[in-house]
C-alpha cells in the first residue's frame, strides 16, 4: 500500500519504513455515535493513508455520513480519537476540522448561487474587511491550480450559470484555497455524467500526485474499483473489513456491504410489448423564468414493456414526469390509452389520472411521495384518499379499511419495522421506497411512472424493487423507467431513449448499445456515426 | 426518531414553560415591592374562587376557544392567519346584522341563524386573503395583517355612520331584540338547582365552542378535507403529486379558519354585549395565536390554553383592582406566558429532549 504512495512530500518517509512509523493522514480509533438507541458508528477504526484515494462504502444507513459528519465536526462523536498526520485532534465543529487540513465536499453543493466563483471560494474564509486582496489571492491560486489539475473555471463567472460538473469544482476549489490536505467528497458523482465523473476522477488523481489525500464515499461499487487505492466497506455501524482495491471485487465488496450474497444482476424475459398505452407528442415545457425545459419530447409506450429514461439529473426528467403526474403545466399532447390527457398542470387532475390508471413512484420520495410526518397507514392512501375503498361515508374516511389496507401491504412488501403507526421519516430509505411502491404497484396500473426507484435504497432492497417493477411489466403494464443510475438503466429497460436538454437525443436498445454510447448521448452528443 | 415520548411533548413542555413563566412574573412583581405569593393567590382566587370569577375566566376562554381554533386550522394547512382578530370583527357584524333586522320569536331559532352570519362573514372577510394567496401569491401573513386594520376601520365608519342610533352618543348599534338574548351560565343553571352569578357574562356560547372543538376534530382528523388539508400542511409538493389542488385547499382552510374566528361574536356580540360596539374583540384574536401554539393546534390543548388566559385575563383584572399592581403589569405577565409558551419553546425543548436521550441511553 505504501508502494502505490505516488510522488509527494511524504514519498521519502514513505519508502523506507513500513506503515507503522509513518504517521496516516488520518487515524480514527474507536469512534462510536449514537442518536437514542440508534448506535450509527460502532466502535469503527480506520487508517487512511498519506496521498492514497480510500474509499468508504456502504449501504444507506451504514454510517458512512454520520463517521464524515464527525470528521467533520458537525456531530460529536461519543467516544473515540481522530488523529492527523499522528497528531490527536480535537474537531468541534467545521472551522477545526478546516483547521486541522480536512476539506469537505459536500454531495448538494453548499455554494451562493448567485455569487461569482471567486466570490464564493473566499466566502468565510476572508482575510480581512475589505475584499480585495482575498480575492486577487484567490485569483492567483486558481490559475495555479487549473494548470496543474485540470480544474479550470472561469473565475469571474456566476455560480448559477456554471455545470454542475463545474460547481463541484468550485467546491473542491474552495478546500483547496484553505489549503486542505485531506479532502473528503460525497457520493461526488451523483449528479454528474459519466464524462464528468471521469474529469473528476483525473482532477482526484492529479490531486493525489500532489500528496493529497482523499477520502470518497460512494454507493457505486464501480466507481470504488476504478479510482482507489483502498476501500473500506461498513455495514450497519460497523466497519466490517478494508482492503486494497486491487486484490478485490466488486462480487466482494458487495457481498461485504450487504452480509450476504447478491444478485447484481436483474433477472428478465424479453419483454412482449402489446398495444400502446401512452403516445407523447410534441410535448414542451417553460418555466417560471421563461426558460425551456422541455422542447419537444415525443415517446410512446406500450403495454408490457419498460421503457428507460437515461439522462444526467436536470435534463428536463423530472418534468416530463411532473406533466405526465399531472401536477406541471406543458404545451403539446398526451395521448393515454387513446384518450387526451389534460395538460393544465392543475393538481386536481391527479386524481382523474389516477382513476385512469396512472400510477406515479416520483423521483423524490421525501419531497413528493410520502407525508413523513404521518403514519405509515396514512401514507398508504395518499393520492389514492378519494378512493370509495378508503371512505365510511360522505363525510369520513374509514380508518379501519385504510389501516387493514396498510397492513396488507406492509406484510406483502416486507416492509420493517412492520407497524402502521409509525410515521413514514422513521423508515429506512429502502422500506419508504416499499410504502410507496406498495400503494402505486398493487394498483395494478396501466401505466406506472417510476423515477429513480432506488435512489438512497440499499442493495438487499434494491433487488426486491427491481423484481417487483419487471413482475408488474410480466402482468402487462407499461413502465416509464427514469434513473440516473446508467446500470439500473441499462439492466431493467426493454428499450432506452436518453435525454440531454430537455430533448430525446435518441433511442437505443439495451443490448445494442454500451455505457460509452449512451455516456456521449448524455452529455448531448447524438450519434449520427453510429457504425454508419 | 422521536426522541420524546408524545406525553413529554404534550404536558411537560407547557407546564415547564408556565412554570417559568410564572417565575418571571413573580420576580417583577417582588421588584415593584408586591408578595408574589399573595399576587398569586389574588389571581386564582379572582378567576376561580368564585362562579363569578369563573364565569368571566370562562367567557374570556370561549373568546379564545374560537380564535385558537381559527389559528389551528389554518395551520394545519401551512397557513399562518394573523387575520382571526379582524374576521372576528366581520362576525360580530355578521351577528348584529341578523339579529338586529331578522325578527326571531326565540333564541333557539336566532342562534343558528347568528351562527351562519358570523361564520359567513368571517369566512368571506379571510377568503380576499386567501385568493389573493392562492392566485396571486400575496403572502398571507402580511394580507391578513393588513385586513385587521382594514376590518376596524371598516366596522367603526358602520358604527358611527350607518348603524348608529340616531341621537345616541356612543358608536353601537342599537341594543339586540330580548328574542334573540343567549342564556347565561346562570339561566342555564338554575333548573338544576346549581346557582351561578348572576352578572357574569358566560353563556351559551361556550357550549357552542366545545361544539366548535368536536367539529375541528372531526374536520382535521377524520374527514378527507381534513386530510388533505393536513397533508397540504406538510407538503406542498407532496400534495400536488398527490393532486390536492393547493389553492383550492388554501381558499376552503382559510374560510373555515374565518369562519371559526367570525363565531366568536356569538359569545362577544350575542351572548354579552347584545349590540355591536367598538373594538369589541379586544385582542382576542392575536390571543388566539398563543393559545394555538400553546394548544399544540389540538382541540383538547385549546381549550386548556384557552382556559389558563382566560384565567389571566380575569386574575389580572382581580390583580389591578385590588392589589394596585397596575394594568400594565398584568399585561407583562400575559406577555412572558406568550414569550415562554410560544417563542422560547425550544429554550426548553432542547435540554427536556437531551435529558429523555440521556434517560433512554442509561436503559439501553
Amino acid at each position: 500500500m505504501v508502494t502505490r504512495t505516488a510522488e509527494g512530500r511524504q514519498e521519502t518517509a514513505a519508502s523506507f519504513a513500513p506503515a507503522p512509523t509513518v504517521p496516516y493522514a488520518i487515524e480514527l480509533k474507536g469512534i462510536s455515535k449514537s442518536f437514542g438507541p440508534v448506535q450509527a458508528n460502532k466502535n469503527i477504526a480506520i487508517k487512511v493513508a498519506k496521498g492514497t484515494i480510500h474509499g468508504i462504502i456502504g449501504e444507506n444507513g451504514a454510517g458512512k455520513s454520520t463517521l464524515m459528519s464527525i470528521l467533520y465536526g458537525f456531530y460529536k462523536a461519543d467516544s473515540g480519537v481522530i488523529e492527523i498526520d499522528g497528531k490527536r485532534v480535537n474537531i468541534t465543529d467545521s472551522s477545526s476540522a478546516i483547521a486541522a487540513g480536512i476539506g469537505m465536499v459536500f454531495q448538494h453543493f453548499k455554494l451562493v448561487e448567485n455569487f461569482t466563483v471567486l466570490e464564493n471560494i473566499i466566502l468565510g474564509a476572508e482575510d480581512g474587511p475589505l475584499l480585495r486582496p482575498s480575492l486577487s489571492k484567490a485569483r492567483k491560486l486558481l490559475r495555479e491550480l487549473s494548470d496543474e489539475y485540470e480544474l479550470s473555471v472561469d473565475p469571474d463567472a456566476l455560480v448559477e450559470n456554471l455545470s454542475v460538473g463545474h460547481q463541484q469544482r468550485v467546491e473542491i476549489l474552495k478546500a483547496l484555497y484553505r489549503q486542505a490536505d485531506i479532502l473528503i467528497l460525497d457520493e461526488p458523482t451523483g449528479v454528474l455524467t459519466p464524462a464528468e465523473a471521469d474529469h473528476l476522477f483525473r482532477i482526484l488523481e492529479g490531486l493525489k500526485t500532489q500528496g493529497k489525500t482523499i477520502i470518497l464515499i460512494t454507493h457505486k461499487l464501480r466507481e470504488i474499483m476504478e479510482v482507489t487505492d483502498n476501500v473500506s466497506v461498513m455495514r450497519r455501524g460497523e466497519m466490517v473489513a478494508t482492503v486494497k482495491t486491487a486484490d478485490s471485487s466488486a462480487e466482494e465488496l458487495a457481498e461485504l456491504m450487504v452480509g450476504r450474497k447478491v444478485l447484481l444482476q436483474v433477472e428478465k424475459t424479453p419483454a412482449v410489448p402489446q398495444d400502446v398505452v401512452l403516445d407523447i407528442k410534441g410535448l414542451r415545457v417553460v418555466d417560471g423564468h421563461g426558460v425551456e425545459r422541455l422542447r419537444g419530447i415525443d415517446l410512446h409506450l406500450r403495454a408490457g414493456e419498460i421503457l428507460g429514461i437515461a439522462g444526467v439529473a436536470g435534463n428536463g426528467q423530472t418534468e416530463l414526469l411532473e406533466v405526465l403526474g399531472g401536477y406541471m403545466a406543458a404545451s403539446g399532447e398526451i395521448l393515454m390509452q387513446g384518450a387526451p390527457l389534460d395538460l393544465s398542470g392543475d393538481a386536481s387532475d391527479g386524481q382523474t389520472r389516477r382513476a385512469r390508471g396512472i400510477a406515479h413512484v416520483p423521483e423524490d420520495r421525501h419531497d413528493e411521495g410520502l407525508i413523513l410526518d404521518f403514519p405509515a397507514w396514512e401514507n398508504v392512501c395518499f393520492g389514492y384518499h378519494g378512493d370509495p375503498k378508503y371512505q365510511k361515508n360522505a363525510l369520513f374516511m374509514d380508518h379501519k379499511a385504510i389501516r387493514d389496507d396498510a397492513k396488507g401491504k406492509i406484510e406483502r412488501f416486507d416492509i420493517r419495522p412492520a407497524n402502521c403507526d409509525t410515521p413514514a421519516k422513521s423508515f429506512s430509505g429502502g422500506n419508504q421506497q416499499k410504502i410507496v411502491l406498495a400503494r402505486e404497484i398493487e394498483r395494478e396500473p396501466a401505466l406506472l411512472l417510476i423515477g429513480q426507484p432506488t435512489r438512497g435504497v440499499d442493495i438487499g432492497a434494491i433487488e426486491f424493487i427491481h423484481q417487483q417493477i419487471v413482475a408488474l411489466r410480466d402482468r402487462g403494464a407499461a413502465i416509464l423507467l427514469v434513473s440516473v443510475e446508467l446500470d439500473e438503466i441499462m439492466s431493467l429497460s426493454d428499450r432506452i431513449a436518453v435525454m440531454f436538454d430537455g430533448r430525446i437525443m435518441g433511442e437505443k436498445l439495451p443490448q445494442e448499445t454500451n455505457e460509452r454510447e449512451l455516456g456521449l448521448m448524455m452529455a448531448g452528443m447524438s450519434t449520427p456515426q453510429k457504425d454508419a | 426518531m422521536s426522541k420524546m415520548p408524545k406525553w413529554a411533548d404534550t404536558i411537560l413542555i407547557p407546564l415547564f414553560s408556565i412554570l417559568l413563566a410564572f417565575f418571571f412574573s413573580g420576580l417583577v412583581i417582588f421588584a415593584i415591592g408586591k408578595d408574589p405569593f399573595n399576587a398569586i393567590m389574588v389571581m386564582i382566587d379572582g378567576a376561580f374562587g368564585s362562579t363569578g370569577g369563573l364565569g368571566y375566566t370562562l367567557y374570556y376562554a370561549t373568546n379564545f376557544i374560537f380564535t385558537g381554533l381559527s389559528v389551528a386550522v389554518a395551520y394545519h394547512a401551512g397557513l399562518f392567519n394573523i387575520g382571526s382578530e379582524g374576521q372576528a370583527m366581520l362576525g360580530g357584524l355578521g351577528v348584529a346584522l341578523v339579529c338586529l333586522f331578522i325578527p326571531f320569536g326565540h333564541w333557539t331559532i336566532a342562534l343558528p341563524v347568528a351562527v351562519i352570519g358570523a361564520a359567513l362573514f368571517g369566512g368571506l372577510w379571510a377568503l380576499i386573503p386567501a385568493y389573493l394567496q392562492a392566485k396571486r401569491g400575496s403572502h398571507i401573513v402580511i394580507t391578513t395583517i393588513m385586513f385587521n386594520f382594514i376590518a376596524s376601520a371598516l366596522i367603526g365608519y358602520l358604527l358611527t355612520r350607518v348603524l348608529k342610533v340616531p341621537g345616541a352618543m356612543s358608536s353601537e348599534t342599537a341594543r339586540f331584540p330580548e328574542s334573540t338574548h343567549l342564556p347565561t351560565f346562570h339561566e342555564m343553571l338554575a333548573p338544576l338547582g346549581i346557582m351561578f352569578n348572576k352578572n357574569a357574562p358566560a353563556n351559551l356560547a361556550f357550549v357552542v365552542a366545545l361544539v366548535a372543538c368536536v367539529f375541528f376534530w372531526w374536520l382535521i382528523w377524520r374527514t378527507r378535507l381534513g386530510y388533505q388539508i393536513r397533508a397540504y400542511g406538510q407538503s406542498e409538493s407532496a400534495a400536488k403529486y398527490a393532486g390536492i389542488s393547493p389553492s383550492r385547499i388554501i381558499i376552503i382552510t382559510m374560510m373555515i379558519s374565518g369562519a371559526l374566528a367570525g363565531l366568536m361574536a356569538i359569545n362577544n356580540v350575542m351572548g354579552e354585549a347584545e349590540r355591536l360596539i367598538d373594538n369589541a374583540v379586544e385582542g382576542a384574536g392575536f390571543i388566539g395565536i398563543a393559545v394555538a401554539l400553546m394548544g399544540r393546534n389540538h382541540p383538547v390543548g385549546i381549550i386548556l390554553a384557552s382556559i389558563l388566559f382566560g384565567f389571566l385575563y380575569q386574575g389580572g383584572a382581580e390583580l389591578a383592582l385590588w392589589e394596585g399592581i397596575p394594568r400594565e403589569l398584568v399585561v407583562v405577565i400575559q406577555a412572558l406566558v406568550i414569550l415562554f409558551t410560544g417563542a422560547l419553546d425550544n429554550m426548553v425543548r432542547m435540554p427536556l429532549e437531551r435529558l429523555f436521550v440521556a434517560l433512554k441511553r442509561k436503559e439501553g
